[in-house]
């Protein structure tokens, strides 16, 4: 039965303990929104895997529940897995088949009636219809890589799930991954991807996930995390070398490089005052000039390794 | 009923069938012609009359039972391995197909493919013997529900494997012997005791004892005790299947 219009995607208290007692995911709780990108990030082993086949039905949630639009995944387990498309992250093709029939038979297994012309869309979209009566086994790993989307959208999802889609995969595919990705979520497709590359969350995720040890340690809109956690610097380029900073500003915990021509300053984004000014005015007091200066912000990738490290 | 579901399982495994048309088709039916020349026309020229009927006409229920038996089982339990070992049974264990459904697709297949050759040992049984069967209802009924229940427990083997030394290990030890052993080229009458007695415990015996008498009104058991064991075994396979989804068995961890 359906108990409730909003969010696509609703885990309650999920827990999954396999056989031998190893807890791989811990009281999660999360909601995702219609039409929303999410990047769930962590390291090997962390549950992200686990958290996604528990949600297609490939793995027994051992305590807990999970909707997805509305509809429970054991007792409606129809209705959910019917709008639910997977992308693996292991490369499991049928090496025998050709590209067609393996994506047509997706659509069968998934409840729909045969349709050559979305199937045609599907493998166009995707570069593949030129090598639609290939063997699988004589595709490249990328093509494999654009088979399995192929496969998972053959039912036209409205939630897809991408395991690590970009995992050994080139630049270039990866870029067109991304563009494939955006393409979705324009047409109201909800996503989930697992990544390994920050570079990826940051570029295409409208929120982040972080999982660490079976545990959701962190889930925040990007802009917002990178404004909260992101920390700014200042680096200086002295035009003269300094032995060592001048007491007078050792309020502002300057940083000065080995050879004591670079000063770094850092400070916080959400201050009601960033004291640039001050310390601009302080230097020239202290007679330090400077032949250049720049700022730099860390990056999704810099938060993410504070955070687990922080967890673990 | 997601019947897309199941005819796209069930596709997917004939055209496999069609992939390998030689070793699914063309082996057992050279196989077959073997066993005509050197126990038909060689051997069994040599061998009197048994229950009345000719040596190469009296093996032709246990050639098929045979065939049967060991297609139905490395059909469908090929069918459900290979994807666990391949990985592909992410997806059918992910889409919206339930048990029942399954094992209509995976053993619905493996039987027809059964069915299909059991029909073809049978055509080329007819270039060698002159045929006669008394009761062709029967007989059909008989190769449908062997070919079913075969396949229903192959496709357990297949759950259960893990390797495929196990996929094999079952039918090379267990079901050749039973079916060598249980009538398939002689009467068990012809065995002293206590090896006539021992031979009436091997369920095999069942299926050819009701087979041949679809098509010679001869039999070692009642044709209802063969119709009873039959019955019994597909359902007692049935449960088990049902069991093996129901708790996600070596599919669902």
């Amino acid at each position: 039965m359906k108990s409730d219009e909003n969010p696509i995607l609703r885990i309650t208290a999920l827990n999954k303990f396999y056989s031998g007692g190893f807890q791989a995911l811990k009281d999660i709780n999360l909601q995702i929104e219609k039409g929303e990108i999410l990047a769930l990030l962590g390291p090997n082993g962390a549950g992200k895997t686990t958290l996604i086949s528990v949600v297609c039905g490939i793995v027994n949630p051992s305590s807990g529940s999970v909707s997805v639009d509305g509809f429970d995944i054991i007792k409606d387990f129809r209705k959910t897995r019917s709008i639910i498309g997977l992308v693996p992250q292991e490369l499991t093709t049928d090496s025998f088949e050709t590209v067609f029939n393996t994506v047509s038979f997706s659509r069968g297994l998934f409840g729909k009636p045969p349709s050559p012309s979305h199937i045609e869309k599907v493998l166009r979209s995707l570069s593949l219809w030129d090598k639609k009566d290939n063997m699988i086994m004589t595709l490249s790993g990328g093509m494999k890589r654009r088979v399995l989307i192929a496969k998972a959208l053959s039912h036209e999802p409205t939630v897809l799930f991408l395991d690590e889609p970009t995992a050994g995969v080139d630049v270039s595919l990866r870029k067109d991954m991304w563009q494939i990705v955006r393409e979705l979520k324009e047409e109201g497709v909800t996503i989930i991807l697992t990544t390994h590359y920050i570079e990826e969350a940051e570029e295409i995720a409208d929120r982040v996930g972080v999982i660490n040890n079976g545990e959701i340690i962190l889930i925040e809109e990007k802009e917002k995390l990178m404004e909260k956690l992101g920390k700014k610097q200042l680096i200086l380029d002295l035009r003269d070398s300094l032995a060592s900073v001048p007491d007078s500003m050792a309020d502002y915990n300057l940083e000065l490089s080995e050879d004591g021509m670079q000063l770094t300053y850092t400070f916080n984004t959400q201050g009601d005052r960033t004291g640039i000014t001050a310390l601009i005015d302080d230097l020239k007091l202290a007679d330090i000039a400077f032949r250049d200066l720049n700022t730099t912000q860390s990056s999704l990738e810099d938060i993410f390794v504070n955070l687990v490290e922080e967890s673990s | 009923m997601n019947i897309y579901g199941i005819m796209a399982i069930y596709k997917f495994e004939m055209a496999r069938t069609r992939r390998t048309l030689v070793q699914s088709i063309v082996a057992p039916v050279i196989t077959t012609s073997l066993y005509f020349i050197v126990f038909g026309a060689a051997i069994g020229s040599r061998i009197d009359q048994v229950g009345g009927i000719s040596y190469g006409a009296f093996i032709v229920p246990g050639l098929i039972m045979l065939n049967l038996l060991t297609n139905s089982i490395s059909n469908a339990s090929f069918g459900i391995y290979f994807p666990k070992f391949v990985g592909t049974v992410y997806e059918m264990l992910s889409a919206p197909v339930s048990t029942l459904e399954v094992i209509l697709g995976y053993v619905g297949a493996a039987a027809s493919k059964a069915v299909i050759l059991g029909i073809i040992i049978l055509i080329t049984a007819g270039f060698f013997i002159d045929l006669q069967i008394a009761h062709p209802v029967m007989m059909m009924v008989f190769i449908l529900l062997t070919a079913l229940s075969f396949s229903l427990f192959g496709f357990i083997l297949g759950i259960w494997a893990d390797n495929f030394e196990k996929l094999s290990v079952v039918p090379t030890l267990l079901v050749t012997p039973l079916v060598f052993l249980g009538g398939s080229f002689y009467s068990t009458d012809m065995l002293p005791e206590p090896w006539q007695t021992v031979s009436h415990f091997n369920p095999v015996l069942y299926l050819v004892s009701g087979l041949r008498w679809s098509f010679y009104e001869i039999s070692e058991v009642s044709v209802m005790l063969s119709l009873a064991s039959i019955l019994i075994f597909m359902f007692s396979c049935l449960a088990v299947v049902y069991y093996l989804f129901k708790t996600g068995y070596k599919l669902r961890s």
